[in-house]
C-alpha cells in the first residue's frame, strides 16, 4: 500500500471516527425530541433552546463551584426534568384542548418558549462567545493500526469519546425504562394510542408531563456533555432545534431506536460532508437529507415510524 | 362596490395624503416599515391562514427577491427601484416557491412547514457560501434611488393594496373557496374533485409573488442586505406568522393590525431594552395563544357574532356561550 493510500484511509477513518463520536451526542439530541414527538405529537422547536439552558447551567457550575461538566450532569438532568415538567404542565397543556383556525399553535407555542428562553439567557450573560476550560478539552487518544506495511495513525478526542460514552449509556439506561418499567410502558401505550390509555386507566396527563421533562432532561445532558468541546452563547438553540428535528424524521417520530440511528447518520454526512464537498455547507447536508427522507422514506429510515 | 372594499379604499386614499402632512423622517421610516409587515403577513396569511399550509420558510421568498433586485442593480442590469425590478423578484420568488412547492407539498401539517424550513435553510446557506453571485456573508450594498422616505411610503402603500386587493379577489373567486376547503379536510377536498396539490401549489405561488416583491422593496428601501438579515429565520419567517396571529389568521384585517402591534412594539422593546428585546414577543406568542388562539381580529369576531346570537335569541344564549 503506497503511503498515499495509506493517507486516505486515515482521512476516511479519522471522519468517521469523529462523525460517529458527533454522531452519538446528536442521538441524545434527537432521543428527547422523539419521545416528545411520539407521546404528544406535537414538535418542539424549543429543543434547542432547553439544551442552550442545561449548557449556561453547567457552564454557571464550572465557573462559580469549579464543578466538573460530567459531574455537573447530576444536577443538570433533574433540573432540566423539573423545567420540562413545568413548561408543560402550565404552557403546552393549557393549549392542547384550545380551539383555532391554525392546527399548529402548539408548536408556534414553543417557539415562543425559545424565544424567551434565548433572549433571557441574552440579558442575563449578554451575547458574548463563551467556553468551559476544562484541562482535558484538547486532551486527544491515539490508536495505530498496522496495515500493507503503512501505519494509519487515528485519534480520538478525549472529550468526545467520554460524551459519546455517557450518552450510550444514557440510551440504554431509557431503552430499558421504556422497556422494564411501568412508567415506561405507560409512555409507550401513550404514544401508541392516548385515548386506548386513557381508557385503561393511564393518567395520560401526567405521562406527557413525565416525557417533556424527560425528553429535556435528556437534551439537557448533550448540552452538559457538549459544553467541554463547544462554545456557547444565547442563540445556540436554533441550529441544534433543526438538527434535532432533521434527526427524528430520519428516525421515524416517536421511533427510540430510529433517533439514534438517525443522530448517526446526521454525525456522519456532516462530518463526510465537510471534508469531502465543502465545509461551507456543513449544514446544508443534514436538510437535505431531510427533505430526501421526507419525499422517499417518509416514515424515517427504519420504516416503522407513524408519519 | 361592497362596504367594506369602500372602506380598504378609503383609508388607502387616507393614508396616501398623509405624508403631506408628516414630514418627520423616523414617523415616515416607521409607517414604511408597517406597510412592508402589512405586506408580508398578507402574503403569508393567504398560505398558512386561509389555506392552512403553515410554512416556517417564507424568508426564503424575501431572501430570493431582495438578492434578484440587489445583483441586477449591482451588475448595471437595472437601475435602483426600477419597477421592473420588483416585478421580477416577485416572479423569481414565485419560480423558487414552485420549486419547494412541488418538493414539499408532498408532505402534510407539520412535515410541510418543516420541510419547507429546512429548504430555506439550504437557500440560507447558499446565499452564504455562492460568493461570486451574492457576495457571501458581506452582503451587497448599494445607495438606495431615492433620498425621500415619502417616495417609498408611496411605493409600499400601493404594494400593500395591491396585496389586499388581489388576496381578497382570490378569496372570493372559485380559489378561494377551494383553498378554504383544503384547509378545513385536505381529503374531503381531495374526494370532491379539487386538485388539492394544484391549488395549494397556486396559493404558495400568489403568497411567494408577493413576498418577493417585499423582499425587493426593502432591498431597494434599505439599501443593504446580507443573508442573515433576508433570509433569517426568526427575523423574517417566524415573525410573518407571528405578524398574522397577532392580528389573526385567515382574516382580511389581521395582518395589518398585526403589523402595526408588532412594529410599534418592537420599536419600544428596542428602546427600553438594549439586548434581548426579543423576549417580550416570545411572552406575547405565548400570551397570544394561551388567550387570543384566533388572534386580535378573530377573537373580537368571535364575541361580536356570540353576542349578536344572543341578541337574536335569548333563549339559547346558554348553548351559545
Amino acid at each position: 500500500m503506497s503511503p498515499q493510500v495509506a493517507g486516505q484511509i486515515e482521512l476516511l477513518g479519522q471522519v468517521l471516527i469523529s462523525g460517529i463520536l458527533l454522531g452519538g451526542l446528536y442521538a441524545l439530541i434527537g432521543l428527547g425530541m422523539s419521545l416528545i414527538m411520539g407521546v404528544m405529537k406535537i414538535i418542539n422547536l424549543a429543543h434547542g433552546e432547553l439544551m442552550m439552558v442545561a449548557m449556561y447551567i453547567t457552564y454557571g457550575m464550572f465557573t462559580l463551584w469549579k464543578v466538573d461538566p460530567y459531574v455537573s450532569l447530576l444536577v443538570v438532568c433533574p433540573a432540566m426534568f423539573l423545567l420540562g415538567i413545568a413548561i408543560q404542565k402550565f404552557l403546552i397543556t393549557p393549549v392542547m384542548n384550545a380551539d383555532s383556525v391554525l392546527p399548529q399553535n402548539q408548536v408556534l407555542l414553543t417557539v415562543g418558549i425559545g424565544l424567551v428562553l434565548s433572549n433571557l439567557a441574552l440579558l442575563l450573560f449578554t451575547a458574548n462567545y463563551r467556553s468551559v476550560p476544562v484541562s482535558y478539552a484538547s486532551k486527544t487518544i491515539y490508536w495505530d493500526v498496522k496495515a500493507g506495511g503503512q501505519t494509519i495513525s487515528l485519534s480520538f478526542s478525549y472529550p468526545f469519546l467520554v460524551a459519546f460514552g455517557i450518552a450510550v449509556f444514557l440510551g440504554a439506561a431509557l431503552f430499558l425504562f421504556l422497556g422494564m418499567t411501568d412508567t415506561g410502558r405507560m409512555i409507550r401505550a401513550t404514544a401508541q394510542d392516548k385515548r386506548a390509555a386513557s381508557l385503561l386507566g393511564i393518567n395520560t396527563k401526567r405521562i406527557t408531563y413525565i416525557t417533556f421533562g424527560l425528553g429535556a432532561a435528556l437534551v439537557g445532558a448533550a448540552g452538559a456533555l457538549l459544553d467541554p468541546v463547544y462554545y456557547l452563547y444565547p442563540q445556540i438553540g436554533g441550529p441544534f432545534t433543526s438538527k434535532a428535528f432533521v434527526i427524528t424524521v430520519l428516525g421515524g417520530l416517536g421511533n427510540i431506536p430510529g433517533a439514534v440511528l438517525g443522530g448517526l447518520v446526521l454525525g456522519l454526512a456532516e462530518s463526510l460532508g465537510s471534508v469531502y464537498v465543502s465545509l461551507g455547507y456543513k449544514d446544508a447536508f443534514g436538510f437535505i437529507i431531510f427533505v430526501l427522507v421526507l419525499i422517499f422514506l417518509p416514515k424515517g429510515l427504519l420504516g416503522k415510524g407513524r408519519a | 362596490m361592497t362596504k367594506s372594499l369602500a372602506a380598504a379604499l378609503l383609508s388607502v386614499t387616507a393614508l396616501a395624503l398623509l405624508p403631506l402632512f408628516v414630514s418627520n423622517t423616523y414617523v415616515l421610516h416607521m409607517l414604511v416599515m408597517v406597510l412592508l409587515w402589512v405586506l408580508l403577513g398578507q402574503s403569508w396569511n393567504l398560505l398558512g391562514g386561509y389555506t392552512g399550509q403553515v410554512s416556517y420558510g417564507h424568508a426564503a421568498f424575501f431572501g430570493v427577491g431582495a438578492y434578484t433586485t440587489a445583483i441586477m442593480v449591482k451588475s448595471g442590469l437595472s437601475p435602483a427601484m426600477a419597477w421592473w425590478g420588483l416585478l421580477l423578484g416577485g416572479i423569481l420568488a414565485a419560480l423558487v416557491g414552485s420549486v419547494l412547492g412541488w418538493i414539499c407539498f408532498r408532505l402534510r401539517g407539520p412535515y410541510f412547514s418543516l420541510s419547507i424550513l429546512a429548504l430555506s435553510e439550504v437557500l440560507r446557506l447558499i446565499a452564504v457560501n455562492w460568493k461570486d453571485l451574492t457576495n457571501g456573508a458581506e452582503g451587497i450594498l448599494y445607495i438606495p434611488a431615492f433620498n425621500s422616505k415619502a417616495a417609498y411610503y408611496w411605493i409600499i402603500l400601493a404594494l400593500a393594496a395591491v396585496s389586499f386587493l388581489t388576496i381578497r379577489a382570490v378569496m372570493r373567486s372559485k380559489f378561494g373557496f377551494y383553498f378554504l376547503a383544503i384547509r378545513e379536510d385536505q381529503d374531503c377536498a381531495e374526494s370532491l374533485g379539487i386538485n388539492t396539490t394544484k391549488y395549494k401549489l397556486y396559493s404558495l405561488l400568489i403568497s411567494a409573488f408577493f413576498t418577493g416583491v417585499a423582499g425587493s422593496f426593502y432591498m431597494n428601501y434599505m439599501g443593504f442586505i446580507d443573508p442573515g438579515i433576508v433570509f433569517s429565520l426568526p427575523d423574517i419567517s417566524i415573525m410573518m406568522i407571528l405578524c398574522t396571529m397577532l392580528g389573526g389568521a385567515a382574516t382580511m384585517e389581521g395582518p395589518a393590525v398585526g403589523a402595526v402591534l408588532y412594529i410599534l412594539m418592537s420599536e419600544a422593546f428596542r428602546v427600553f431594552l438594549k439586548s434581548g428585546h426579543l423576549l417580550f414577543f416570545g411572552i406575547l406568542i405565548i400570551v397570544i395563544i394561551i388567550f387570543f388562539p384566533q388572534g386580535i381580529v378573530g377573537t373580537l369576531r368571535e364575541r361580536w357574532a356570540g353576542r349578536r346570537l344572543r341578541a337574536a335569541s335569548p333563549g339559547i344564549s346558554k348553548e351559545v356561550a
